[in-house]
């Protein structure tokens, strides 16, 4: 049998690309001239283009995060469990649509969603179960969760509570950034304002009672998997965040503060150099807005910290092993970039939650870039290449560009109601397939180089338990008998009372109400009373 | 190129996000390009039950339906709108599935009633086509 690609083949050209996937031109070769500044200087030096830290990736490696999380409790503490056996160093919990939603496991709406694309945690006991014999004072936790992140970050409080941790002492991340879920990924619950205020309380409480915990991280990852260019994705993204830090400073947030808890969160697609000068681009941006808008001066507050996901929709069903290589180059790129934490997609990622055997792989692609590539030796190893600090320039202009352009629309929060940014990025998902259906953007295996008789051969298939909905329906059950149902209603009226106006934060009374025992579907319908819900602007 | 002019002109067609999953932009790219290509598309958005969608394409007297899931529910969502189609007399209405199907879930929905398998990978002229030839 032979493996023919078809480089002769009609249609085929020479790749005679000149421009980044973002659409800048790429000159043949960069010269010093074409650099306004082709010194970048030091790192840990505003506005940081080289990095935060002093000393890099040697005084601290980037965290290894693998986003995981499947099924009930039981099977996902099993799983983080062999990952931080294996050498993880933090845990990044994926939970089901449900909970994200908002729905407990028993309504209508939930049941064929129970367990699917991450855990089900309707409940403190079920966060408790999630953790049992993992100590949560010794580990960090990341938690992708933003429609209910209030809420699972109240239970995550408890449970450090139940295991006697000092709520001090926790680190980690909820992602609770709303606006980007209006825009891309569509896991909201409530309208625009009083998500704001949610958003605002929980990282105002978490300021106090967990300083170490980032109780927001500014995600442009989910519009840039929808479709968005890097550059897009970016400036969106400090667009949201500066919407944010608005927010705070309304409610009497002290920015110098809460400035140093704000991360971010982005995708890391295929092309190395323009992801790496991405994030060379924003950090500095991002430090200069701040000072230059808000007057912040203190470096910490400055300091632009960011996790990657490395996969998503850069990876394809065709030929899925080549996936491996797509992820390890994407890895150099966030190692380049600078990122604080980094996760790595599973090469089955793009049709299955992953085998233990595929988010294995995807775990020694990092320790293999992290422990012998010799990629962290050195800060900031691309520093005073011509080509990347002139790229980095034009990234950072082209980026201010588009957050201009959403000023002049009226800002984020009206381009995100009136559905303004939505239709953007359909219409950029959407030149993105016609020029993956042309050919223009290449992926090796699916419209270059592919084989038609290679069967759609991915090893090992993934398989749920058929009797988990069964299961985690029965705990519930066993949970809202042996509750206290007097506490539950008291902690749940505080709550509701609560709700109309931001006179009191919502963090303690949502707290109670998960030591009560309250399912996160309870939670949510009494704030729903009182708020409604988001009414999306379907207009194609 | 005129609306009405394309290989689907006259055809309605829903596109449709059944369950909790809120990846659109697959839906989304589907719903402009048939409109790219005559139809007329009726787009649901975010969080639709089964019993909706039903309803949806009955009032909306549509020529087909097409389902797009990438949160693996697809098998339980899709089976719901069949029989949802069934019940209320219209299972001649054809029914297609797009998102992140794997591979051995494809014959599954296929044999489950449904007309067409969908996924990113495939060119959206293919997809169009497809269609076309099965409405016609």
């Amino acid at each position: 049998m032979s493996a023919v690609p078809m480089p002769g083949a009609p249609g085929a050209k020479p790749d005679t690309r000149v421009a980044t996937p973002s659409g800048i031109e790429v000159p043949v070769v960069v010269t010093r001239d074409m650099t306004a500044d082709a010194d970048p200087g030091l790192p840990a030096t505003y506005p940081f283009t080289r990095g935060i830290f002093a000393d890099g990736y040697r005084g601290r490696p980037w965290t290894i995060r693998q986003y995981s999380g499947f099924g009930s409790a039981e099977e996902s503490n099993q799983r983080y469990r062999f990952l931080l056996d294996q050498g993880q160093t933090g845990l990044s919990v994926a939970l089901d649509l449900p909970t994200q939603c908002g729905y407990d496991p028993d309504d209508a709406m939930a049941r064929p969603e129970v367990g699917k694309v991450g855990v089900s945690l309707s409940s403190l006991s079920e966060m408790e179960t999630l953790f049992e014999g993992i100590d949560l004072g010794a580990i960090s936790t990341s938690f992708t969760v933003n429609g209910t992140a209030a809420i699972i970050y109240a239970m995550y409080l408890a449970a450090a509570d139940k295991q006697g941790v000092p709520r001090g002492k926790l680190t980690g991340t909820i992602q609770n950034d709303i606006l980007k879920e209006y825009v891309a990924r569509g896991t909201w619950i409530f309208p625009v304002r009083p998500s704001l205020r949610l958003i605002a309380d929980s990282i105002l409480y978490s300021n106090e009672v967990s300083p170490r915990f980032n109780a927001i991280s500014i995600a442009g990852a989910h519009v840039r998997d929808a479709g968005c260019t890097a550059v897009e994705e970016m400036a969106y993204t400090l667009a949201n965040g500066l919407a944010y830090v608005d927010e705070l400073i309304r409610r009497g947030g002290d920015v110098a503060r809460f400035a140093r808890r704000l991360s971010f969160f982005f995708y890391v697609h295929m092309d190395l150099f323009e992801e790496a000068c991405k994030f060379r681009a924003g950090r500095r941006l991002w430090a200069k807005l701040l000072r230059e808008r808000y007057g912040v001066t203190d470096d910490k507050a400055l300091h632009f910290r960011f996790g990657v996901v490395c996969g998503g929709s850069s990876l394809v069903a065709a030929q899925p092993y080549n996936n491996i290589v797509r992820v390890a180059i994407e890895n150099v790129a966030a190692v380049l970039g600078g990122a604080q934490s980094i996760f790595t997609c599973a090469y089955d990622e793009a049709f299955q939650i992953p085998t233990e055997f595929s988010a294995e792989i995807a775990l020694r692609t990092q320790q293999i870039v992290q422990h012998e590539s010799g990629i962290a030796a050195t800060v900031d190893p691309l520093g005073g290449s011509y080509y990347v600090e002139w790229l980095t320039e034009r990234m950072e202009s082209a980026m201010l560009e588009v957050m201009r352009e959403i000023d002049a629309y009226g800002g984020v929060v009206k381009a995100i109601e009136d559905g303004w940014l939505q239709r953007r990025i359909a219409a950029r998902a959407k030149e993105r397939k016609e020029a993956t259906d042309r050919g223009e953007r290449v992926v090796v295996g699916q419209n270059r180089f592919r084989r038609e008789a290679q069967a759609d051969g991915c090893g090992e298939a993934f398989r749920l338990d058929p009797d988990l909905s069964a299961r985690v329906l029965a705990k519930l059950a066993r949970v809202k008998q042996s509750r206290d149902a007097g506490r539950v209603e008291r902690s749940l009226a505080a709550l509701e009372a609560a709700a109309p106006t931001d006179a009191e934060n919502l963090m303690p009374p949502l707290i109670e109400c998960c030591h009560a025992y309250a399912t996160v579907g309870e939670m949510v319908s009494r704030l729903k009373r009182r708020w409604g819900e988001f009414q999306e602007p379907v207009r194609l | 190129m005129s609306a009405a002019a394309g290989p689907l002109a006259g055809k309605r067609i829903l596109v449709a996000k059944p369950g909790l999953d809120g990846h659109d932009a697959g839906a989304k790219v589907i719903a402009l390009a048939l409109r790219d290509a005559g139809a007329e598309v009726i787009y649901t958005g975010l969080r639709k039950s089964p019993d909706f969608i039903v309803r949806a394409a009955l009032d909306e007297d549509v020529a087909a339906v097409g389902l797009s899931i990438l949160s693996g529910s697809h098998m339980e969502l899709t089976r719901e709108v069949l029989e949802g189609l069934r019940r209320a007399g219209a299972g001649d209405v054809p029914v297609f599935v797009g998102g992140t199907i794997p591979p051995q879930d494809r014959a599954a929905l296929l044999e489950a009633g449904v007309r067409g398998v969908f996924t990113n990978d495939m060119p959206v002229a293919r997809v169009i086509e497809d269609l076309a030839r099965s409405l016609v």
